[in-house]
């Protein structure tokens, strides 16, 4: 509890710029620019990772500025994120696979003519 | 320096006087439950990834789902959750102004802040509380085909239509609750539509065609069938009316998709509920002056931990649920 002086403008600017982020968000997400929509990359569409990229960017600056993890010690820091950062990307990936892999056995089956 | 006997006992609910990683042990507790209840909702929105994975060619499209808004009549998709995380990003903000004041012990500020949040967090739950209803609720209706493939209806254009916009209720049955008959039970829910009557009405209703649950992949639109002939080929299958949503069936499209649905939101909504409960307690606390007499105010920060992280949630099920 070394900090004693007012972050309150610093605040603030983190609340502008999360705002910022999620109104981007929004209005990508209400028009669908053709291009990105439409354009597929690494298995979905480039607006996909555009609003994932976003999202992490938001994650991170809650965790940074919100939950103070930039006035934490390294150490500590780093067991709180390093856990995060290695077990959901590998979750996550294994678990999307197997979706994938479910999807291109099973769908064939649906019969979509009567 | 050792600390003495003495000082461990008087320090021993604040974990004695080591402080391994530079943080109080209530803070690094705090922070490793966090670490482990993302880990929880991490498996929940991976587990939703898999599904929708699996059934990516027929998975509901969030937009034409979620389309409600308070007092406004009308289709629009994503304000209102849109609204929702600004509600929740703002009630971080006034929390995390609250620690801030806690730093500099301006008790007053603590207050005011802390109300905000805590106004903050009961409109963002009540926003939820809203559009669950207007999920269970439904808008257009449907039909369930014999082997659980749901068939919506819409106009020339392509456009969903309601069930009422052409045909006619029709259903003699009166759904049996503790009211009317038996007192110790209740029947299945019945429609005031049936199926022969809507199967009817599409015959003679030239303007009205059907939307299959498949997704175009040119399009990334659902597949529409405005021939009569191959529509009714369909609505032959037909086994049940389906309006709104429930663990079972609803009227969108894969049942998967209204079951996780109401799982991921209502788990996230009870952190919600919780984090506003914890920081009731809290706030009355700094009413009371609990923490100017203990001469820090960190348990703010230790609660206010726990509402950044139930805000960084929202985040993650904002963009799986109603972006991507």
């Amino acid at each position: 509890m070394a900090q004693h002086e007012s972050n309150t403008t610093l605040i603030w600017k983190v609340f502008g710029f999360l705002s910022l982020v999620t109104i981007v968000e929004v209005i990508l997400g209400i028009i669908k620019p053709h291009g990105l929509h439409y354009t597929n990359f690494l298995g979905t569409s480039l607006l996909n990772w555009i609003f994932i990229i976003l999202t992490l960017v938001k994650a991170a600056g809650i965790m940074w500025y919100f939950m103070h993890l930039n006035h934490e010690r390294k150490n500590f820091l780093n067991s709180i994120v390093l856990p995060l950062i290695i077990l959901i990307p590998y979750l996550i990936t294994l678990l999307l696979i197997e979706g994938g892999y479910l999807h291109d056995t099973l769908a064939p089956l649906v019969n979509w003519k009567y | 320096m050792k600390a003495t006997t003495a000082d461990q006992v008087a320090n021993v609910w604040e974990g004695g006087t080591t402080k391994p990683l530079g943080a109080s042990y209530g803070k690094m507790m705090m922070w490793f439950f966090i670490l482990s209840d993302a880990l929880t909702f991490a498996g929940f929105l991976s587990a939703y990834g898999l599904t929708r994975f699996k059934f990516i060619d027929i998975w509901p499209i969030a937009d034409e789902v979620f389309t409600h808004f308070p007092f406004i009549h009308g289709t629009y998709p994503m304000y209102y959750v849109a609204l929702m995380t600004f509600i929740l990003i703002f009630s971080s903000v006034t929390m995390v102004l609250a620690v801030d004041a806690g730093h500099q012990m301006k008790r007053n500020k603590v207050i005011t802040y802390m109300f905000l949040t805590i106004i903050g967090g009961l409109i963002f739950v009540g926003s939820q509380a809203w559009e669950w209803k207007n999920f269970i609720k439904g808008e257009y209706g449907a039909v369930q085909l014999k082997d659980g493939k749901i068939i919506q209806f819409v106009d020339k254009e392509g456009k969903q239509i309601a069930l009422e916009a052409f045909a006619t209720p029709d259903n003699q049955l009166v759904e049996h609750t503790r009211n009317n008959g038996l007192w110790f039970s209740e029947g299945k829910t019945t429609y005031e539509y049936t199926t022969e009557g809507i199967v009817e009405a599409f015959k003679h209703n030239p303007s009205v065609g059907i939307r299959l649950e498949k997704i175009n992949p040119e399009t990334k639109q659902k597949i529409v069938i405005q021939d009569k002939a191959e529509a009714l080929k369909f609505l032959e299958q037909s086994s049940r009316v389906v309006r709104g949503a429930n663990l079972e069936v609803n009227e969108y499209g894969s049942s998967q998709f209204a079951d996780f649905f109401f799982f991921i939101t209502g788990f996230h909504g009870f952190h919600v509920c919780s984090g506003i409960a914890i920081n009731i307690i809290i706030f009355v606390n700094v009413l009371l002056g609990t923490y100017e007499k203990r001469g820090h105010y960190e348990m703010v920060e230790k609660v206010g931990l726990y509402w950044h992280f139930v805000d960084l949630v929202w985040v993650f099920v904002f963009t799986f649920f109603y972006l991507v």
